[in-house]
């Protein structure tokens, strides 16, 4: 494949535009608030998009089409199983807790509710995960631009680290949004004519499966048992995807959040998630469906070999399919989904970094403008500590390997947390302390087990769901039984962080298309006919 | 604040205007069914419509306000 001056020229200019929003948004990052929470100013539309474009990342791009290729079709249930239903619940039952406390991050909800240790608890595996998983991105970059610019992966990783840097340290959250929603358009109009050619050629949806290992074209219809592709019945789907990783990460995990908090209102709040999961609904067309067609057409795919395995299914078919210039908009789409993921967990970063660790335990009482310059400090270090964390994901077999480690330690527990946090008033601070630590060690205990081939199962993908519900439930057990000999927080205490026990924030009328309950029975709707016609 | 469809727009219409230029400059056509697209011209041409239309909302907002 050539890649020549004018694909270099579209990647340039997009670094233009990247870093001019930043440059514009500098002036207005007065406050602590308007670096770390955008001022909570900003259109629903906007942090919508943010919200889906920060999750937007190697793991969604890269990963999902690779998982395409591994396991087909059933890859979607990522989207209708797995992000949709979180979505929804999310916007509907937890965000009036998350928004109406007024809260800046989701450990500093934890310090509200419970106590200081679950806060600390939290606050420190949170900022742990979110520099791995930009590590992710870094890597994920280095990998694509070594095969189709046969860029060093020092020189990439260097490279797309200085452009995230500049622009976040700049235009804190509000630069970190912007982006992700310019990078959304990018990704969308990089990758769709992949698939509208891949699928044209190849003889539409049932020209595609008939190339393909049986079962790749359907959903349901093998999860009766675990003979299909992905080695797991619908039990474990449901339960491992379907509500532990899904719930556990769309609903608790502070990179999606914090785009929620960042909205004008409540009700923006609330929308914000429902309007991330109506492109959702779509998006397995932009990359799991190519996966699958880069499997129809290259047969050598999924071999050990670096140029060929599973990850490289999308930069493999965009080379294939793209002259120059449509590849560099591609290859500046890949780019932007790299960017966007990792300026989320810088941003997520360094807003828990600041907030819960470094003004709770290390300078409390200091200026505002003391944090604005540690909330710089903190995205300069964010990215130094993911730039290691990058040669560290080197060697991992797969990115979806690593990841999957990290959310079933982290995202799996914390759901179990939360549940009983939000919806029971019972749920005592000490009793959800040690469930959350007692959940995050069982997870390492299963990985350990795993790793070592003491515990076996049909494929990774059905391990890390088994982990995951097996980490929730230990958490939720050990909470709840906890909770019945440990002491309760007062009930007035818990006003506007329980469920039943109120809040303080009105909810405001909306005209009928911007009700949250109206959007979120639109896209369940969507989503159950997608089910329907690929069952 | 800064309206985010005016550097979306921008930055599209731009993209869109270089590929639509290159692919007519320099046809290079692609396989897409029975037929040869012209991939730089068509999809720059959506590009740039797209950004067209997004510069036009931003600018529509700033002349109302």
């Amino acid at each position: 494949m050539q890649v020549g001056v004018l694909d270099y020229l579209i990647i340039a200019i997009y670094f233009v535009f990247v870093l001019g929003i930043g440059v514009v948004l500098k002036k207005q990052m007065v406050s602590s608030e308007d670096f770390f929470l955008s001022g909570r100013s900003i259109p629903s539309w906007i942090t919508g998009l943010a919200f889906i474009s920060a999750n937007l990342g190697a793991i969604e791009v890269m990963g999902m089409a690779a998982n395409g290729a591994e396991y087909g079709i059933m890859t979607a249930h990522f989207y209708w199983v797995g992000a949709i239903p979180a979505m929804v619940f999310l916007a509907l039952f937890m965000m009036p807790f998350y928004y109406g406390s007024r809260v800046r991050s989701v450990p500093e909800y934890l310090k509200l509710r419970f106590n200081e240790p679950t806060r600390a608890f939290n606050a420190l595996s949170f900022a742990l995960m979110t520099v791995l998983m930009s590590g992710i991105n870094m890597y994920a970059m280095a990998l694509v631009f070594k095969l189709l610019l046969n860029w060093s992966m020092t020189a990439s990783i260097l490279v797309s680290a200085g452009v995230v840097l500049a622009y976040t340290i700049l235009g804190g959250l509000t630069s970190s949004i912007y982006n992700e929603v310019l990078q959304f358009f990018l990704i969308v109009f990089g990758l769709l004519p992949l698939t509208l050619i891949g699928l044209a050629n190849g003889g539409g949806w049932q020209g595609l499966i008939g190339h393909l290992p049986k079962g790749f074209g359907h959903l349901w219809s093998q999860a009766g048992g675990t003979a299909n592709p992905m080695g797991i019945d619908w039990l474990g789907l449901v339960s491992g995807l379907g509500f532990v990783l899904s719930f556990g990460y769309w609903c608790t995990d502070f990179l999606v959040i914090q785009r929620a908090l960042a909205a004008e209102s409540l009700s923006a709040a609330q929308r914000t998630p429902l309007i991330a999961a109506f492109p959702k609904v779509f998006f397995p067309l932009l990359t799991v469906v190519p996966g699958m067609l880069a499997l129809s057409l290259i047969p050598a795919l999924g071999s050990n070999t670096t140029n060929y395995s599973y990850n490289m299914a999308l930069p493999l078919l965009l080379s294939q399919y793209y002259p120059s210039g449509m590849l560099g908009v591609g290859l500046t789409a890949m780019l932007a989904s790299f960017m966007s993921g990792m300026a989320g967990n810088i941003t997520a970063f360094n807003t828990v970094w600041t907030y819960d660790i470094y003004q709770s335990y290390i300078a409390p009482a200091r200026s505002d403008r003391h944090y604005l310059w540690m909330g710089r400090v903190a995205t300069a270090a964010g990215i130094l500590v993911s730039i290691g964390t990058a040669y560290l994901v080197m060697g991992f077999p797969s990115i979806m390997d690593y990841m999957q480690m990290i959310f079933s330690f982290f995202n799996a527990p914390l759901f179990a947390t939360f549940l009983l946090g939000m919806f029971w008033k019972r749920t005592t601070p000490w009793a959800a302390f040690w469930g959350l630590v007692t959940g995050t060690v069982s997870a390492g205990v299963h990985f350990a087990l795993t790793h070592f081939g003491m515990l076996t199962y049909s494929s990774v993908m059905a391990g890390n769901f088994w982990r995951a519900t097996m980490a929730w439930l230990i958490c939720f057990s050990v909470t709840f039984a906890l909770s019945f000999v440990t002491k309760p927080r007062p009930v007035e205490d818990l006003q506007g962080l329980v469920w039943g026990l109120g809040g303080d924030t009105p909810l405001i009328r909306e005209v009928w298309y911007k009700r949250p309950a109206v959007l979120a029975s639109m896209v369940i709707v969507m989503t159950l006919v997608a089910n329907v016609v690929l069952w | 604040m800064l309206d985010l469809r005016m550097p979306i727009g921008c930055l599209f219409l731009i993209i869109g205007t270089i590929l639509l230029t290159w692919g007519c400059a320099h046809p290079v056509l692609t396989p897409c069914g029975g037929l040869q697209v012209n991939l730089n011209a068509t999809w720059g041409s959506v590009m740039g419509t797209f950004g067209l239309l997004m510069s036009l909302l931003a600018w529509r907002e700033k002349s109302r306000s």
